[in-house]
């Protein structure tokens, strides 16, 4: 099996199809295993079962620990890239570094790949200093560098609220926060913490320009109405970094290239793959998991890797099929619990649009 | 360095500190961190010229995939330096132009 992608997704689908036999390979294009988890240092929402109360870091350590006791059964590459899968012979390519090929050929795969940042069309957004939220994350939280001096966020949901909290954690001194919503989209504890040390949230408000020669001094910010029309003046704001924090996309070219069925679902932030309720796209060997199966959190995320990773081994006739069967449905309980709240509901609606009932196989 | 040094939540653990060059200047970084992380750290910005309009381009997505971060790396342009890790002595360039491959005759 090959995984692709070893964050919360792909290391819970490589550690469920790897205890229950199957040789995997995982391949992540980052420096280290963890993908997003290693850098959330908040304590994450959810259930007991899927470890609320703990910081996303470690949980990141307590899932890498369970793969080092797998260790024999799993071949993994970090700053290893997939670049490419071939229909014709289902041959995957994949590079370490910048020049070092080769090529897999898996029996079953399972696509982890994430997501990436949404920009704004903005004059001056391509200016050194234009970072995205996940972005400053890494520079902070995992190589403990210092993004800047003073930040203006976009964006106040889950993502924009944390960051800000965290670089001021961090010595980094917020100007506000911009939200083109009349209000705040992340849960109200976030919220709280940065308004209660005094950072400012504009409502209604977005982005017009970046300002600075050759990086980042500043930027416009302006007021919005109802319809997203700007109105009244432009505001200067000194900052020497402009942090993006305005939504994921999830990270499905290979799932094109590989010519799963897409769909386009606004809920879940982008064009995804139908799939069956054990996350099996419509080419019968390919799985999808976490970010890349639709926009969520991390939480979700671990719960799907699983279900993709024991389904997978599954078709490869490993394990006993009536102790998976059981499995597999106590997984999906506990998917819709996670789901089950008021947040929950846009990712039901989106899920309804790339559900399907089984593809026979 | 403009690092962080101290955190509530986290201890920063770095690897050996190493020599490396940024268009000549020698600088500090940490072995198998990333070049981007070392550069910001070391309070450089731009990573490269776009080729025709000469826009600066620097840190974005540190994921490996938006393409702003790259520079000419011991001679290799094109070079994710958001996900490469720095090693001692590396010959580290702006990038000024697409990142040409010397032809096979040259």
């Amino acid at each position: 099996m090959l995984v692709i992608g070893g964050g919360p997704a792909g290391l819970s689908a490589t550690l469920e199809a790897a205890s229950l036999g199957c040789e995997v390979t995982l391949v992540d294009g980052d420096l280290a295993l963890g993908g997003q988890l290693i850098k959330q240092t908040h304590k994450f929402f959810g259930s007991k079962e899927e470890r609320a109360g703990t910081r996303g870091f470690k949980i990141s350590e307590i899932l890498l620990e369970e793969l080092e006791n797998l260790k024999g059964r799993i071949k993994v590459h970090t700053n290893c890239t997939a670049t490419g899968i071939y229909k014709e012979d289902g041959v995957v390519s994949c590079v370490i570094g910048e020049e070092e090929y080769f090529r897999i050929k898996p029996d079953r795969i399972v696509m982890a790949t994430g997501a990436q940042e949404r920009l704004l069309p903005f004059p001056n957004n391509h200016l050194p200093g234009v970072y995205g939220a996940g972005a400053v994350q890494t520079l902070m939280n995992v190589y403990g560098v210092l993004p800047g001096k003073r930040v203006l966020m976009v964006g106040a949901g889950n993502i924009g609220l944390i960051v800000s909290y965290q670089m001021i954690q961090a010595g980094v001194e917020i100007a506000g926060i911009v939200e083109a919503m009349d209000k705040v989209g992340g849960y109200w504890v976030h919220a709280a913490k940065v308004r209660r040390l005094g950072v400012p949230i504009f409502l209604r408000h977005t982005i017009k320009e970046a300002l600075g020669n050759s990086t980042v001094t500043g930027a416009l910010i302006q007021e919005i109405d109802d319809r997203f029309q700007p109105v009244g003046e432009r505001k200067r704001v000194d900052a020497d970094i402009i942090c993006m924090a305005v939504g994921l996309t999830p990270t499905c070219e290979l799932l094109w290239q590989a010519g799963c069925e897409m769909v386009y679902v606004p809920q879940l932030c982008g064009h995804v793959a139908l799939r069956d309720s054990f996350m099996r796209t419509s080419l019968p060997d390919i799985w999808v998991a976490g970010d890349a199966a639709g926009i969520e959190e991390a939480t979700a995320a671990m719960v799907e890797g699983r279900i993709a990773g024991l389904d997978a081994a599954r078709s490869l006739e490993k394990g006993d099929k009536a102790d998976l069967e059981k499995r597999l449905v106590e997984l999906g309980r506990r998917l819709g619990d996670l789901r089950g709240g008021e947040v929950g509901q846009k990712i039901c609606q989106g899920l309804a649009c790339c559900s399907v009932q089984g593809w026979g196989v | 360095m403009e690092l962080i040094h101290e955190h509530p939540i986290l201890d920063f653990r770095h690897g050996k500190k190493i020599k490396f060059t940024f268009d000549d200047e020698e600088l500090e970084g940490f072995e198998g961190e990333p070049i981007a992380a070392a550069l910001h750290a070391n309070g450089i910005r731009i990573y490269r010229l776009t080729p025709q309009r000469r826009q600066p381009r620097g840190f974005f997505c540190a994921i490996g995939k938006c393409s702003s971060c790259f520079l000419v790396v011991d001679g290799v342009p094109n070079v994710r330096s958001c996900i490469t890790p720095l090693k001692a002595g590396m010959r580290i360039e702006t990038q000024r132009d697409k990142g040409i491959i010397a032809l096979d005759a040259e």
